[in-house]
């Protein structure tokens, strides 16, 4: 095993940085799954940064240390019916790990649930950071009020890059109040194509719907959310326009429902297999499920209107990873769970132009010119 | 005044050269080397501060720009880019040795996308003119700088602007999806697109509101949303500037997030009272203006619960629009609220803090101090949904010190606004104006992370340099924006 370090205080992990690395930098460890395997190197443990440092329901904003659990934060959240709108996932299941991991790790990885298509990501969310670069300089960036333009948004560069830029040891979200009660409305359509036509629509009356997700063999779900009486109005003026048959699914269902789709469990996966994420233009949902569902045995649904597609694929000795990315010209496709052999040859994430690339890189000798922090997680060199 | 980098003598004596170099670049016309059309480009939105530029070109295409900075980057040229020049921290002021970047030929909507909910547009497009161009179908861009009119998204894009509607609607940031740029050496690249998510690093994210240091966007492809069935307004006078804040805090903790909140204290409910005659009350301390919008039943349901709110929080008055023109007559008022000050004094500075919402009447009893010390009037209006506070501080700059006293007290404001755990600007920029004030709020690592940043776009620091960050050579003079008996540019333009 290798050697962990599990600094105390910001200081004493500014000093390991800067005399030594490179590290793995971890939370809680849930997501170890995600990314690019890479060497074997001692882990910066950030678990000692846990606890939440201020909790102000008025004000929409929570700070909190980076290993917080974010089951605790969403348990106090919800004592004051708040939450992080983002629609934090669980996808422990697909890593083999047994729970829903940090708030630092759900920044660090910047993945956002069903009410993306309304609310944003978490990169919408992020107000303020603390953290060591890999330079071992104890900085901080942003603030905690919700408007702030005051220099570069750095909490926003922190969201998704994979711990590769800063050890983060802080992290400010906004948080807004949680919807009074939801319904969701399951459209009976068969067809992928048509699927995303009912989606659009959809998305594009003044219906307010915050969750647009088509499960083939089961329909097209369309959730309504807000206060009861907006909540029963919206609902019954869609349905009365609507043209197929659907089903009212009330708010305790509903809320199964879109767990489901938000964790991905909506489509059996398993660790045999490898999980791609395609992220596209909404209306592109259907086309590239037609061409990567080509391959045999192919599990797919749709989540945020169309433009986000899971689906899962027999482990293929390439992992069919330039058969997937031709499926679209703009966009990207994730490996987002598969065995490590896979992760081990293929790129998990969508290679950059050439220009980007050598910009992603210029980023990271900004921050971290040594390669101390999760060096290689994201891109080969980065 | 604020230093700006000295000019480079090398690079003016070759600037008949330079002009000759970009006319081989973009049609020579579209290159402006004389003094009369040079003076146009001199100043920006922050009037107190004027230069012309070196050179201005005008490029058309993305190409046109990527060779425009690969040239400026081999031959050490600095450059500015300019939108529509509305910025109000100075974000666009020019410099005498640099070329101001003119992208106002960028002026297309590229592509409607209602099916995706989104549209392409070229930067130099202005901000109304996307939600014209969509609204046929119902649609809109949500965010609304009061500069709508004017400002293009390029420039909204570089500052991250916001509007009275950002709490419930968001940024500019939270409102785009894809952006084309050229970074300084002329490599263009594509972040994001009409996916929603946008892969690696969120360049996009750092480039928004990095005030053109980072660098220059061609294209940008932009969330539409459904406009609200319907929205209403409630005026809502209290007796002390707690009983409003209190009031604001109860709404936002029952769960309820309002399309608008705006507070306005005595002095600025007077100023545009007299000015717009919205029929404010004008016994109050403090006016709310709240406004709910979404379906007939929700805006029901909510105008009821914020009513008791109000009530609960001692409200002396309270009024509901009865229909469109009563809701634009209730915002009528704090839309003017900035010409109408400049009706009672001859100039004031208009600062730009956030504060977390629950000290607002510390601060409001901080800056009663400060205006007794600096002996100087201020009127303040406020988004108070998400704490951006807008003191405006009135005095006359012919007589004796008060320009002095309105700078001191303008800093002690900005001062007061990060110690109670705020920031220096929520949304019109540092700029060159609160340049050297960044160290109040960031240390020099916290500066030094984001300078280095802004190393990995430009090396060598020839993209708008003297903004944002500042120089050495530290400055005691503070920022706001400097209106001088009415005379600001864009005088047509609200500003609130």
């Amino acid at each position: 095993m290798p050697e962990i370090f599990a600094p105390k205080s910001e200081t004493e992990l500014a000093e390991l940085i800067s005399g030594g690395g490179p590290y793995s930098i971890e939370g809680l460890g849930s997501r170890r799954g995600l990314g690019r395997l890479t060497n074997s190197r001692p882990t910066l443990s950030l678990a000692a940064f846990q606890g939440v440092a201020a909790y102000e329901p008025e004000e929409l904003i929570l700070e909190a240390g980076t290993a917080t659990p974010l089951r605790v934060v969403q348990k106090l959240l919800r004592e004051k019916n708040q939450m992080l709108a983002f629609e934090p996932p669980d996808f422990s299941h697909l890593w083999g790990t047994s729970h829903s991991g940090s708030i630092g790790g759900l920044l660090a990885t910047g993945l956002a649930g069903p009410r993306r298509i309304k609310a944003g990501s978490v990169r919408d969310h992020v107000l303020g950071v603390r953290g060591v670069t890999g330079r071992g300089e104890i900085f901080k960036a942003g603030a905690r009020v919700v408007k702030n333009v005051t220099g570069y948004d750095m909490p926003k560069l922190m969201a998704g890059s994979f711990g590769t830029l800063a050890a983060m040891t802080s992290v400010t979200f906004k948080v807004l109040p949680a919807p009074e009660t939801e319904e969701t409305v399951l459209v009976s359509v068969q067809d992928d194509v048509k699927a995303m036509r009912v989606m659009s629509n959809a998305l594009q009356s003044s219906a307010e719907i915050s969750g647009a997700a088509h499960v083939p063999g089961e329909g097209t779900y369309l959730r309504f959310e807000g206060i009861a009486v907006s909540v029963a109005a919206r609902r019954d003026r869609y349905v009365s326009r609507l043209t197929s048959n659907c089903e009212i699914i009330s708010a305790q269902q509903s809320r199964l429902v879109w767990a489901k789709i938000r964790d991905c469990k909506a489509i059996a996966h398993d660790a045999e297999r490898a999980l791609w994420r395609i992220s596209v233009a909404p209306m592109q949902g259907a086309a590239v499920a037609a061409h990567v569902a080509r391959q045999s045995d192919a599990r797919y649904f749709f989540d945020w209107g169309g433009g986000l597609l899971w689906i899962s694929l027999p482990a293929a000795s390439d992992g069919r990873a330039a058969f997937v990315r031709s499926a679209f010209k703009e966009g990207h496709a994730t490996l987002f769970a598969a065995p490590e052999d896979l992760r081990k040859r293929i790129d998990v994430f969508q290679p950059q132009a050439p220009t980007l690339a050598a910009l992603s890189k210029r980023v990271k000798s900004a921050l971290d010119p040594k390669g101390k922090l999760n060096f290689g997680r994201m891109y080969a060199g980065v | 005044m604020i230093a700006m980098p000295l000019p480079d003598a090398a690079v003016l004596a070759r600037r008949a050269d330079i002009a000759a170099a970009l006319r081989h670049m973009v049609r020579p016309a579209h290159v402006i080397d004389t003094p009369a059309s040079l003076k146009a480009y001199e100043s920006d939105g922050l009037t107190a501060y004027r230069q012309p530029p070196m050179l201005v070109v005008l490029p058309e295409t993305t190409a046109e720009v990527s060779a425009i900075l690969k040239y400026a980057d081999d031959e050490g040229i600095k450059i500015v880019p300019r939108g529509a020049g509305t910025s109000l921290s100075g974000g666009a002021l020019p410099l005498a040795d640099g070329i101001v970047l003119g992208m106002a030929k960028f002026n297309k909507v590229l592509d409607i996308d209602f099916d995706n909910r989104c549209a392409v547009v070229q930067p130099g497009v202005t901000n109304l003119a996307i939600t014209r161009a969509v609204e046929h179908r119902g649609f809109y861009y949500a965010p609304d700088p009061s500069s709508q009119i004017a400002c293009t998204i390029g420039g909204n894009v570089a500052e991250n602007s916001g509007g009275v509607h950002c709490l419930k609607y968001g940024l500019t940031a939270n409102n785009i999806l894809g952006l084309e740029v050229v970074l300084p050496g002329g490599d263009v690249v594509r972040l994001g697109g009409k996916h929603l998510d946008s892969d690696g690093y969120d360049l996009m994210g750092i480039l928004t509101g990095s005030e053109g240091l980072l660098g220059v966007v061609t294209e940008v492809t932009v969330r539409i949303l459904q406009k609200p069935e319907t929205a209403r307004a409630l005026l809502i006078g209290f007796p002390s500037s707690e009983d409003a804040g209190q009031c604001v805090a109860d709404v936002i903790s029952v769960g309820i997030i309002p399309g608008g909140m705006e507070m306005m204290d005595r002095p600025a409910i007077h100023a545009a009272e007299d000015f717009v005659h919205a029929n404010y009350p004008l016994d109050v301390e403090a006016l709310l203006i709240v406004e709910l919008d979404g379906p007939p039943a929700e805006v029901d349901a909510l105008t009821q619960r914020v009513k008791s709110i109000a009530e609960n929080n001692k409200a002396s008055t309270l009024r509901v629009s009865q229909n469109e023109q009563e809701r634009l007559l209730f915002w009528a008022g704090r839309k003017a609220a900035f010409p109408a000050v400049g009706r009672i004094s001859p100039d004031y500075l208009c600062m730009d803090g956030t504060i977390p919402r629950k000290k607002l009447p510390e601060v409001l009893r901080g800056m009663e101090e400060l205006s007794r010390k600096h002996d100087l009037r201020v009127a303040n209006v406020f988004h108070a949904g998400d704490g951006n506070l807008h003191p405006l501080i009135l005095f006359d700059a012919n007589v004796g010190d008060e320009l002095e006293r309105a700078e001191a007290f303008g800093a002690d404001i900005l001062r007061l606004c990060v110690k109670v755990g705020g920031v220096l600007t929520g949304e019109h920029g540092v700029g060159v104006e609160k340049r050297d004030l960044m160290p109040e709020m960031f240390s020099e690592t916290d500066l030094a992370v984001q300078q280095r940043m802004k190393c990995a776009f430009d090396a060598k620091g020839l993209l708008n340099p003297g903004k944002v960050f500042p120089t050495l050579h530290r400055c005691a003079e503070l920022g706001r924006m400097v209106v001088h008996r009415g005379q600001v540019n864009f005088p047509e333009l609200p500003r609130f």
